[in-house]
């Protein structure tokens, strides 16, 4: 052991602080080789493509052809042509109305009664309800959309079938409200389960002292449980929003069509850059999805933090 | 075995706040040590400092005759029982108790020969297969004992040894854990918040506050001669009558009532000075008929200890606590007088709060 | 309760009590009581709605695997278990699966892996904004879908020579995991006591003796649901081989169950059926059973 006592005090040297955050001795360099394949990867392909976009999104990059080998930039002229192009209005306004029907409407509504539904009921039922409700999220994408091409079909489709409405093209004829439908019957089960934790954090007491007075169950809802809940209420919208907002599955039933009249965003920037080709567009609308997956998660953030901090 | 002696020793945390402030102690070989003190007074910090968990800021630390302040734990020679014992819940006891030696690269039969050895005595006999989460808190802690003594360490430290066991299990681990420090005569020095703990097991006992080091001694000497009125509130299970007073003509004034300048300290206050007098509640005696240098006070709380009787009682404005024998126990009401046993008062100066004397 | 109490009901009907209550008590109670029952009744029904309506998409899949001749309408299966004869004869159907097995362990050897480390040093080192980078990578993972990056994706990718390769579908599926598995991870570290690393650190034990001896063994069950979850995760995910495998002897299931019902001309529904069930089967056994066992938990970018 070398033994210098020589040191001054209160010159803090850093081998000798170091110890103090360190339970295991790791040490910050061998710290720093830890997390660093991680963020390596993260870093080239998580946040270089988010980055990549603005370049690209600025270039005539083509998948084949000339500007395939030598793209030129074109500054804002994507943005121009996607922005003066009725087809991405279309799209971002489908994408609007399928955001609010099927996540922060259908979703979040359903998946709330589910929960609240449940939450008294024990035993079979319940655990047959969610699981049902579950099985509907955890089935791969592809195997849902082609479980609702089966059920919509025109000649011999479940729906057709019970309804007796024969002959009838979902799929053709009310493909939005299809592909709303298809993905509440998706992704309601977040919403339920997140709704069923948090009710079940309510404190009964709560309840309990609403019922003594004499609030009714509508009451107890409105006064007890909604600003119990209200944080997760924001959470779940926020994150349904999110995820409805960026979701491609519908492109597997229906694959925008008939005549883009489902091309979500999504499906309108994979039809553009890769059938299409042009990645440079492509890019650009990429940007423009971005920056509002950007607004909507930043909102997550201030929710949250003002949810911790109270 | 190895004696410990830190000298100037501070743990400053980033931000400026001393955890461990100043501290000279010199422990000798095979004492049996308390660190007391309430919670975040730095007793953990001084331990862990000790131990090698916390980077010393400055000072020194030097165990049997080597200076270990920058020294990494694990070439101290120091072993320590945690608060929550940290048994690895993947290994059974024996595995557990053998870990040290696992590291120290000893061989395995031996290893498990050794952990049995030091198992059968910490009567942890048949309990070798278990796992940590199979076992009842007593014979977790005998377990991390084991673990911490099977490698023969120079010096033993303990975490709030007793805080993780029920009341009943305590007294019993008690004595259990004052034999075992006996018979290996390793010295250990263990952290507590509960001066009962620190008078029935240490040795000697250093009374921390804030950081900074109040009183080192003998259980005897804290108890009787608190250096500082916060020694002497913390030690002992009811907390001494501290009363503010004057010097007056060669007596103490309390209140309206005059008690003796305690013995030895007759030279050292000058009269109209204001002090501190101090008197322990089971060196209070009630009477109900008036006696000379007894100070007239009016019950109003009665608590049975069992055997015996805590009593509150007013004196004018002055508050005090009396611990009565059971078939002395007065009514709430009651009229009477304070008795103090002269020999036991103490004064402190009302300043810096220190002991005269 | 079980008979439907009449409002009018008097009390000179066959239980008159000994002391019998005022009459409006009754009737009041009686209201109440019909109104529950009603109620209730009202509340079964549409509950059964409720579970008839997410249940009906599913047993198709539930049925058609074990019908001789499946078609698109539900009927009582003539049962058989042809199809998933069928369905092994078929080249790119078995293969898809153990394509999709080996990408999920390989994104997940790496996630867990790399995820771990990262958790690790995260949880026992204080950098300065360490909790500002992790919720900073959180935030990017969420921002930066699959969908969003799908055009700067295909193109680095393409750049990179991994068009078309395992490589580069298993680094974007991670680099798209790993800030969520870091988050989860460090959590769980957080969790673990920092007293056995301690413990075991005062015997002389090293950094990497102290991972291998006590922080990995506790912190199994934390790896165990990730490397679970991520597996999960790459099951079911369409759109990334979708863009970056061109042959379809590298699809995984995902990607062949979608080229069989929109490629082949005449669906074979007999393939079809045996082989959406035998791809959805794993990851609903894997849910029910670590839902039961763990419980649902809740981290951002679940399932995108």
């Amino acid at each position: 052991m070398t033994t210098t006592v020589t040191t001054p005090a209160g010159s803090a040297i850093a081998p000798r602080r170091r110890r103090a955050d360190d339970v295991a001795g790791l040490g910050k360099a061998r710290a720093g080789i830890f997390v660093a394949p991680a963020l390596i990867i993260i870093g080239l392909f998580l946040l270089f493509p988010a980055v990549w976009t603005i370049w690209l999104g600025s270039t005539d990059y083509r998948l084949t052809g000339l500007q395939a080998a030598s793209p030129e930039f074109v500054g804002l002229d994507n943005y121009v042509e996607a922005l003066t192009d009725p087809s991405f209005w279309n799209s971002l306004w489908l994408t609007l109305i399928f955001v609010l029907f099927s996540g922060i409407i259908g979703q979040t509504l359903i998946g709330f009664g589910l929960a609240w539904s449940v939450r008294n009921i024990h035993g079979w039922t319940k655990s047959l309800i969610e699981g049902l409700v579950l099985a509907a999220w955890v089935i791969p994408a592809s195997v849902a959309s082609f479980l609702w091409l089966v059920l919509l079909d025109r000649r011999s489709g479940t729906v057709n079938g019970l309804l007796g409405t024969q002959g009838t093209a979902w799929l053709i004829d009310h493909p939005m409200e299809s592909i709303i439908i298809f993905n509440i019957w998706v992704g309601t089960a977040f919403s339920m389960q997140l709704f069923s934790s948090a009710l079940s954090a309510v404190p009964p007491s709560q309840i309990e002292s609403a019922k003594m007075v004499g609030a009714s169950g509508w009451q107890q809802l409105r006064d007890v449980i909604v600003p119990n809940i209200k944080g997760h209420i924001l959470t779940n919208t926020l994150l349904i929003t999110l995820w409805t907002f960026n979701t491609f599955t519908p492109y597997l039933v229906t694959a925008g069509g008939p005549n883009g009249k489902t091309e979500i965003l999504s499906v309108y920037i994979y039809e553009t850059a890769i059938p299409g080709g042009q990645l440079g567009l492509g890019a650009a609308i990429s940007l423009i999805m971005l920056l509002i997956n950007l607004v909507i998660a930043l909102a997550y953030v201030r929710v949250s933090r003002g949810r911790t901090k109270r | 075995m190895a004696g410990i002696t830190a000298t100037q020793l501070v743990k400053e945390y980033p931000g400026g706040v001393r955890g461990v402030d100043e501290i000279d102690v010199e422990i000798t070989d095979g004492e049996f040590f308390a660190l007391l003190g309430p919670s975040g007074c730095g007793k953990t910090t001084l331990l862990r400092s000790i131990a090698g968990l916390e980077a010393i800021t400055s000072g020194t630390l030097v165990i049997g005759d080597r200076d270990v302040t920058n020294a990494e734990p694990g070439v101290r020679g120091v072993a320590m029982v945690f608060q929550d014992y940290a048994l690895f819940p993947h290994m059974d006891v024996g595995d557990n108790i053998a870990y040290p030696m696992r590291i120290k690269r000893v061989k395995r039969d031996e290893r498990r020969s050794t952990a049995e050895r030091v198992g059968d005595g910490l009567s942890l006999q048949g309990l070798i297969e278990r796992r940590p989460g199979q076992l009842s808190g007593g014979q977790q802690q005998r377990v991390a004992l084991a673990r911490a003594v099977a490698t023969t360490p120079d010096v033993l430290l303990l975490d709030e040894p007793l805080s993780n066991l029920d009341a009943r299990l305590r007294l019993e681990a008690r004595t259990f854990l004052k034999e075992l420090q006996r018979d290996l005569g390793v010295t250990t020095v263990f952290v507590t918040h509960d001066q009962a703990e620190a008078l029935a097991l240490a040795d000697r006992i250093a009374v921390m506050r804030a950081g900074k080091l109040q009183q080192i001694g003998t259980p005897r000497e804290v108890f009787q001669r608190p250096n500082n009125t916060f020694v002497a509130g913390f030690i002992g299970s009811t907390p001494m009558n501290l009363v503010p007073a004057t010097v007056e003509g060669g007596s103490i004034a309390i209140g309206d009532a005059r008690v003796p300048v305690p013995v030895g300290t007759e030279g050292l206050v000058r009269d109209g000075q204001a002090v501190i007098w101090g008197i322990r509640p089971e060196y209070l005696r009630w009477s109900p008929t008036e006696q000379p240098g007894g100070i007239p006070a009016v019950v109003s709380v009665v608590e049975n200890l069992g055997a015996s009787v805590l009593i509150a009682v007013h004196a004018g404005e002055l508050k005090f606590q009396v611990v009565v024998p059971e078939d002395q126990e007065p009514a709430p009401g009651d009229r009477g007088w304070i008795v103090p046993q002269a020999p036991k008062t103490l004064l402190f100066d009302a300043e810096s709060t220190q002991r005269i004397g | 309760m079980t008979s439907t109490p009449t409002p009018t009901s008097t009390p000179t009907s066959t239980t008159t009590p000994p002391v019998a209550p005022p009459p409006n008590v009754r009737k009041v109670a009686a209201n109440a009581s019909l109104r529950h029952f009603l109620s209730r009744v009202a509340f079964a029904i549409v509950m059964t709605i409720v579970g008839v309506l997410f249940a009906l998409p599913m047993v198709w899949l539930v049925l058609a695997p074990f019908d001789a001749t499946p078609s698109l309408t539900l009927s009582w299966p003539d049962w058989t278990l042809d199809n998933f004869a069928r369905l092994f004869e078929n080249p790119y159907a078995l293969r898809s699966i153990g394509n999709s097995l080996l990408l999920g362990v390989a994104t997940m050897v790496i996630v867990v892996g790399f995820g771990a480390l990262a958790a690790y040093a995260m949880s026992r080192i204080r950098i300065p904004g360490r909790d500002g980078i992790l919720y900073g990578l959180l935030l990017l993972s969420s921002i930066v879908t699959g969908t969003a990056a799908m055009v700067p994706t295909f193109q680095i990718i393409t750049q990179l020579g991994l068009i078309n390769s395992y490589t580069g579908v298993v680094l974007v599926l991670a680099g798209g995991i790993l800030p969520t598995v870091i988050f989860i991870l460090k959590d769980f570290m957080d969790s673990i006591p920092k007293s056995y690393e301690e413990s075991a650190r005062l015997y002389g034990a090293g950094p990497f003796r102290i991972l291998r001896d006590v922080v990995a063994p506790i912190a199994r069950p934390g790896l165990a649901f990730i490397a679970i979850w991520t597996i999960v995760q790459v099951w079911g995910n369409f759109l990334v081989p979708f863009i970056l495998l061109r042959s379809p002897d590298l699809q995984p299931a995902a990607v062949v169950m979608y080229t069989f019902y929109t490629e082949s001309g005449q669906a074979d529904l007999r393939l079809i059926s045996a082989f959406a069930l035998l791809f959805s089967a794993p990851v609903l056994i894997i849910y029910f059973v670590v839902n039961r066992r763990y419980g649902f938990r809740f981290h951002g970018g679940i399932k995108s």
